[in-house]
């Protein structure tokens, strides 16, 4: 398989796993906010922006389409707010709404796109379900150090972050400027979304967010060793993710790295150490057994007396 | 000085108005505790004290000042119920984080940090429950840590919501004897609460609270049948089988 040992491939797999790492650590600030889906809604409402900003600029420069990706998903956020503070409607009915009508007008600009077809479009479907593959090196390092910097940002704050996340009105009191976080929280949040597009596409790159704090959880009682754990489970789905789609030609990268990191979530629903299905099982009938024991054992010791 | 001052405010959520012209002051050293039915604000009162609900009008000074420049000097105990206990953190991870201003932001807390919540774990009697995951403490164990976590700050006001709900007999007994030495250590605490019955034993001043302020002053001349009348509406009979306040039910 001499498309492992290309140099370009090993580049592209160390950028999906950055993005994986970052993912996970994003993933955890938005399980614990319970904004799962925001991430979903957000991802899909920047396929709009990639498309306009090429309409625009009349090419797919990767700076261009995730500055495009960004506004549109940054947009479709706020008319979330909109829509929750102003109205009855709940959060996640306007998350819903958000995310169907922007990925919808986005697939209506992106068919006509095609149509007027001056040849440079081509490729513009693969931010549907993200192609690894066919990122150049320029996107490769631009994604690779913004997903850095998300590593770093989330790292720095580990304290902070978990103040904001487990007790916000507390967190408040002691002068936590939560606003200013909130808004770094979503810049992240959006960030993470925009430089995974092309990898991992538009619709499966929520998955990426969501799965790996899921299954994190399943692991460990600490905050910060779930931020870890998560981050490994993320980086480890996009590493193998983008390693199996590059086996064969023109093989979506999105579906692979979401099918790996749904194994790992099967895996830590069943093993995991501190929540896991087998573990809480064998826990209960250890207990059952000494329980058992206990009411059994007094009468067996008096029957072996007589 | 007062400790604190209130001058007619007012606070509503959406249309329904839930504190109308609430004016009161706070004396240093007192055990106050706010009492009033379901829906009276209570709850809203100290999020409207605290900047955490907004006040439509209204003047608030807390040692003579707005809360922005002394906020180190206030303490909030919030109901259990307000965040998740599912969150992976354990019992001395939940109390370091009352520190998190003491240790600076983006700084990490080192050994002192540690021993310092320890001895404040130790005060609420649950130094043994340190390391415990927090969704596998009982209710009134969450209650202590939250009290711990309120207590390192070392503020001189405490606002405590329902510290006492759903608490057994023994952590009651618990908790009021570190307010009571709060208040030696002449600090000020307001607790909303619930259980009339209690009143008197465990509170110096009390104050009447039914959106807005029923009546304000030292438990033993306020805390009357007529006031409490006033303060529940008909609801609470057993006040006219004239035992007054000394037989109380609970809310």
């Amino acid at each position: 398989m001499p498309i492992l040992l290309s140099s370009n491939f090993q580049w592209v797999l160390l950028s999906t796993m950055l993005l994986g790492m970052a993912s996970g650590f994003i993933g955890c600030l938005a399980y614990w906010k319970r904004q799962s889906l925001m991430s979903d809604a957000l991802s899909h409402a920047a396929l709009p922006g990639i498309v306009i900003a090429f309409m625009i600029f009349q090419e797919k420069n990767f700076f261009v389409l995730i500055v495009g990706a960004g506004l549109s998903a940054l947009f479709g956020a706020f008319l979330i707010q909109t829509i929750k503070s102003s109205s009855r409607i709940t959060e996640d009915t306007a998350m819903g709404m958000i995310l169907a009508v922007f990925f919808g007008g986005g697939i209506v600009l992106l068919t006509m796109v095609n149509r007027s077809g001056n040849g440079n479009q081509a490729g513009l479907d693969s931010f549907i379900f993200g192609q690894a593959a066919s990122m150049v090196e320029k996107d490769v390092t631009l994604m690779s150090l913004l997903a850095l910097l998300i590593i770093f940002i989330v790292f720095l704050g580990f304290k902070e972050w978990k103040l904001f996340l487990f007790d916000p009105e507390f967190a408040k009191g002691l002068n936590l400027p939560l606003k200013g976080m909130n808004i770094l929280y979503l810049s992240l949040l959006v960030l993470t979304i925009v430089i995974g597009i092309q990898a991992a596409g538009v619709i499966l790159m929520s998955a990426l967010i969501i799965i790996p704090p899921v299954s994190a959880r399943y692991w460990t009682h600490s905050f910060k060793r779930m931020m870890w754990l998560s981050a490994i489970f993320g980086g480890g789905s996009g590493a193998i993710g983008t390693t199996i789609s590059s086996l064969g030609s023109g093989w979506p990268t999105g579906p692979f790295i979401v099918t790996t990191s749904a194994v790992i979530f099967l895996i830590s629903l069943f093993f995991g150490l501190k929540k896991g299905l087998v573990i809480e099982y064998l826990m209960l009938r250890n207990k059952k057994t000494e329980i058992n024991q206990k009411l059994v054992e007094p009468f067996v010791a008096k029957e072996g007396k007589q | 000085m007062n400790v604190l001052d209130v001058k007619g405010l007012c606070a509503s959520y959406r249309k329904n108005t839930v504190l109308n012209d609430v004016s009161f002051s706070i004396q240093p050293g007192s055990l106050t505790s706010i009492v009033g039915p379901n829906g009276a604000g209570k709850s809203t009162l100290i999020k409207a004290l605290l900047g955490l609900h907004p006040s439509l009008s209204g003047s608030i000074s807390f040692f003579g000042s707005p809360l922005k420049q002394v906020k180190t000097r206030v303490g909030y105990v919030p109901q259990r119920g307000s965040v998740d206990w599912d969150f992976p953190t354990n019992a001395l991870d939940v109390v370091m984080m009352g520190m998190d201003g003491q240790i600076g932001w983006l700084k990490w807390p080192n050994k002192i940090h540690r021993q310092k919540a320890l001895e404040a774990l130790e005060k609420v009697g649950m130094a043994a429950y340190a390391q415990r995951q927090i969704s596998e403490l009982s209710g009134g164990q969450q209650q202590r840590v939250f009290l711990a976590r309120a207590l390192i700050q070392e503020a001189d006001l405490y606002f405590m919501d329902e510290p006492l709900a759903g608490v057994d007999a023994s952590t009651e007994r618990a908790i009021m004897a570190i307010l009571r030495q709060l208040k030696t250590e002449g600090k000020t605490v307001l607790v909303v609460h619930h259980d009339l019955q209690t009143v008197m034993d465990y509170f110096d001043h009390v104050l009447f609270l039914n959106r807005t302020v029923i009546a304000h002053g030292k438990t033993d001349s306020e805390f009357t049948a007529e006031n409490i009348e006033k303060t529940y509406g008909g609801t609470i009979r057993w006040l006219k089988e004239g035992i007054g306040y000394a037989n109380p039910i609970k809310q």
